[in-house]
Order: structure tokens, then sequence, then C-alpha cells
């Protein structure tokens, strides 16, 4: 457990040196806080009392991305299998937040699940619209990774008193719009937050930010307040997204967000560039991932605290 | 006039008819040879021509030279390509007049028009 943020800040930071980043989360008393793997893996192990319970979180592989700045997209994906296993405190389970594969080619899904299995440890997943991509319109992820999920892929857990909430909103995307939810979603995780005790914390991922990061990029989900409202009334909500392939976090009211970095390659950070394409970083920095400055996310004791991220050379 | 005469003049005016017609398809041809086709560049996550005009029976080349894998999806469902990744093309030939609006399936910031006129 990580009990003193600013103390591991420098730790965080110098996680972002690595372009097969995860994320390690860990809770205690509901209310999660995260830290790179970098720092997690230098962290002591704390006394065993309290034995708080982590997954990690890994996104955005694009197994099958060839180009630059990475030619080898399996291999970092590799790198960040061996980071997470490496954890002092080995994770209860692991979430994948999208884009798996580059063009939903089975190929790359088996290589996918080759290294994760890897990990020995349960993965639970969300397509990201890269794995949408096969004739069927997402079928061939469905089928391997995403068994007795309902409609385009979503479904809920419980694990160790939290609730776990994995939804799709890159599927039926609309004309000029951003992801997208639906009506037939938002009418499930209504049924299935409903007499749930208002102080279970709830962790809800999903592939594009659930709150608009960039609008000019996509960079958000149309109907994301449809399903913030259902969250609202809980007293510890986690979001955790992918698709931008850089760390934000914000804190809204009882919802802190956050998105997790690719193992695949870096993209700009907002209006930085004149698209969201794979910031080309020379081969040398690729693991520095010296592109993004994060914001560490800090939960204040009652206040919102928000900071930005910004993109350093 | 028989009635026979009757019937073998309408036979000649059809067939003249039928060749004037002709004739003037013909001439039609002559004057307005297949239209040029068009091309549609997607780069930065973007169509590179996002209104385009064009006449009918032209036909519409979209080519991905992003390095992202794209789509061009009718919003209408009159075409809809397989994922393009970079340097793969779709095209499509617009017959009929009419607005024809687009989107990539994967990035639905991503639209364009073809508007085909005579």
């Amino acid at each position: 457990m990580i009990d003193d943020l600013d103390g591991d800040r420098r730790g965080f930071l110098k996680c972002m040196a690595w372009a097969g980043t995860g994320a390690l989360f860990a809770f205690s008393g509901g209310v999660g806080s995260s830290i790179g793997l970098d720092a997690a893996l230098a962290a002591p192990l704390k006394q065993a009392s309290l034995q708080p319970f982590t997954f990690a979180q890994i996104s955005d592989s694009h197994i099958g991305f060839n180009k630059p700045p990475n030619v080898d997209a399996r291999a970092t994906f590799r790198e960040a299998i061996a980071k997470v296993k490496a954890l002092p405190q080995r994770p209860d389970f692991v979430i994948h937040t999208g884009d798996v594969s580059q063009l939903s080619r089975d190929e790359e899904f088996d290589d996918a699940e080759q290294i994760l299995k890897e990990l020995g440890l349960p993965v639970f997943f969300v397509p990201g619209e890269h794995d949408m991509l096969d004739p069927d319109g997402g079928k061939a992820f469905l089928n391997r990774f995403g068994k007795g999920s309902q409609g385009a892929g979503w479904y809920s857990f419980d694990h160790r008193g939290l609730h776990f909430v994995a939804l799709v909103n890159v599927a039926d995307l609309k004309p000029g719009g951003m992801g997208n939810l639906g009506a037939a979603q938002l009418a499930w995780l209504k049924a299935d937050l409903a007499g749930r005790s208002s102080s279970t914390p709830v962790v809800v991922f999903a592939h594009i930010p659930l709150w608009t990061v960039y609008a000019d990029w996509g960079w958000g989900t149309d109907d994301s307040a449809e399903a913030l409202k259902l969250l609202a009334r809980f007293g510890s909500v986690t979001v955790l997204n992918g698709h931008i392939h850089q760390i934000t976090q914000k804190v809204e009211g009882k919802i802190a967000f956050h998105t997790a970095r690719s193992t695949a390659f870096p993209q700009p950070v907002p209006g930085t560039a004149p698209s969201p394409g794979p910031l080309k970083v020379p081969s040398e920095q690729l693991h520095s991932m010296l592109g993004i400055t994060d914001a560490l996310f800090v939960r204040g004791h009652d206040r919102i605290a928000l900071i930005d991220s910004t993109l350093s050379a | 006039m028989t009635r026979a005469h009757k019937i073998l003049t309408f036979q000649a005016s059809a067939i003249a008819a039928g060749a004037l017609i002709m004739g003037v398809v013909a001439d039609m041809a002559r004057a307005t040879p297949a239209p040029t086709p068009a091309a549609v560049t997607i780069g930065n996550f973007s169509f590179n021509r996002q209104a385009l005009t064009v006449k009918p029976g032209t036909t519409v080349t979209w080519t991905n030279a992003d390095d992202i894998p794209h789509t061009v999806t009718s919003t209408a469902s009159v075409f809809k390509s397989k994922v393009l990744d970079t340097g793969d093309k779709f095209s499509f030939t617009f017959a009929k007049a009419g607005q024809f609006g687009y989107y990539c399936s994967l990035h639905p910031h991503m639209t364009g028009t073809v508007l085909v006129k005579a």
C-alpha cells in the first residue's frame, strides 16, 4: 500500500522512463491511488497486517504495430508483462483496457494471448476500436477475450468488496461523434448498480476516456455523463481508461479518472501535434517515453486535487 | 392509305426515331467522356478533401497515407471500406447525383462529404 503519495512522486515520474508502462493500483479503505511500476518495484514490502490487494492495468498493446517509433510492439508488450510479474506484491489480476491488437487479426490476438499467459494471472479485457476490425465487427475479440460478457462485451464482477464494471465504448460509433456507450449498455449499467450500497467502492474500466480529454481528436465518450450520473452516489469511484497512450488524471466529486499509457507507442499531448498519430520519438528514447510528463493524481481529503499533465521533450 | 401501309409507316418512323435516339446518345457520350477519377488522401486523422464535388459516374479513390488504420464508411450505408492500413486504397463509383456523407468508423470525428451533381 502506498500511503505517502508525495514521497512516491519521484518514483512515479521515473516510471515514465520506459515504454512498456503499466500502472499499479493499491486499494485500502476504498480509496485508490496509483504509482508507476518502477516505484512499486522499488518499494519495500509493507507490513503484512494491511493486506491490501492490488491489480495491474495494461493498455493499448497494439500487437501487430510495426512502424516508427516501435517496430516491435510484441517486444515492448513482453517487457510490460515482465514488469508486472516482477512486482513485489503479486497482483490479484490484470485488466487490459483495449486495443489489444492493431488490426484484429487472429495472429495478433493469438500472440497477445500467448504473451499474457506468461503472467499466470486472470486478465479482464475490454475492446478498443482496433479490436473491432474483423468482418464481424468485434466477434473475433469477443470469442477469445469476452466470454460471458453481454452486448458488445460489457460485464461486471466483484472482488474483495470492490465492484468492477467493464464498459465498451468503441462499438457502433456515430459519424462526427466520439466514444459511445449506447442506450442498451446504459440500461444494463443502471440495473447492475441498482441495489448496491453506496459505500461499495466501484472501479469502472473502458477503452476510450469516460470524460472529454480532447474533443477535436475524439478523446471522450458522447454519453459518458449518463454513466457518471449513475455512479455519482457511490463514495469511491475509480475510472480507468486507455486509448490516448499517456497518463492523464483528474478528480471530479467522488470520481477519480485515470488513463494508462500504451505498451506500444506514445501519442502526443492534446493540441501539440496536427493529429493524434504515434509520437515518433527516436528509438533510444522510446523506452524513456519522455514525450509525456505526467500529473500525479492526489486525492484530497475534502477537495478535488487536479493536476494537469504536459508533454516534455 | 391502307392499313398495312400505316403499320409499315409506323415501323419506319419507330426505327428512324430509334436511330435518332441512338445517335443523340452517341453524341452525348462523345460530348461527355467518363468523368475524371477523383482522389482523397487520408492523413493526420482527416480526409484531405472533406467536401468533394464530382460528376455522376465518377470513381473516387481514398488512399490511407496515415500510419494508423482507418475506414471509409458511408453514413447512409451506401458504401463501406474494409479497414485500410497504411497505403491501402478503397474506390467507389458514384453513379447517381446526391450528397454522400461518410466517416471513419474507428475515429468517427473524421468526416467528409461527396457531392455528386451533373
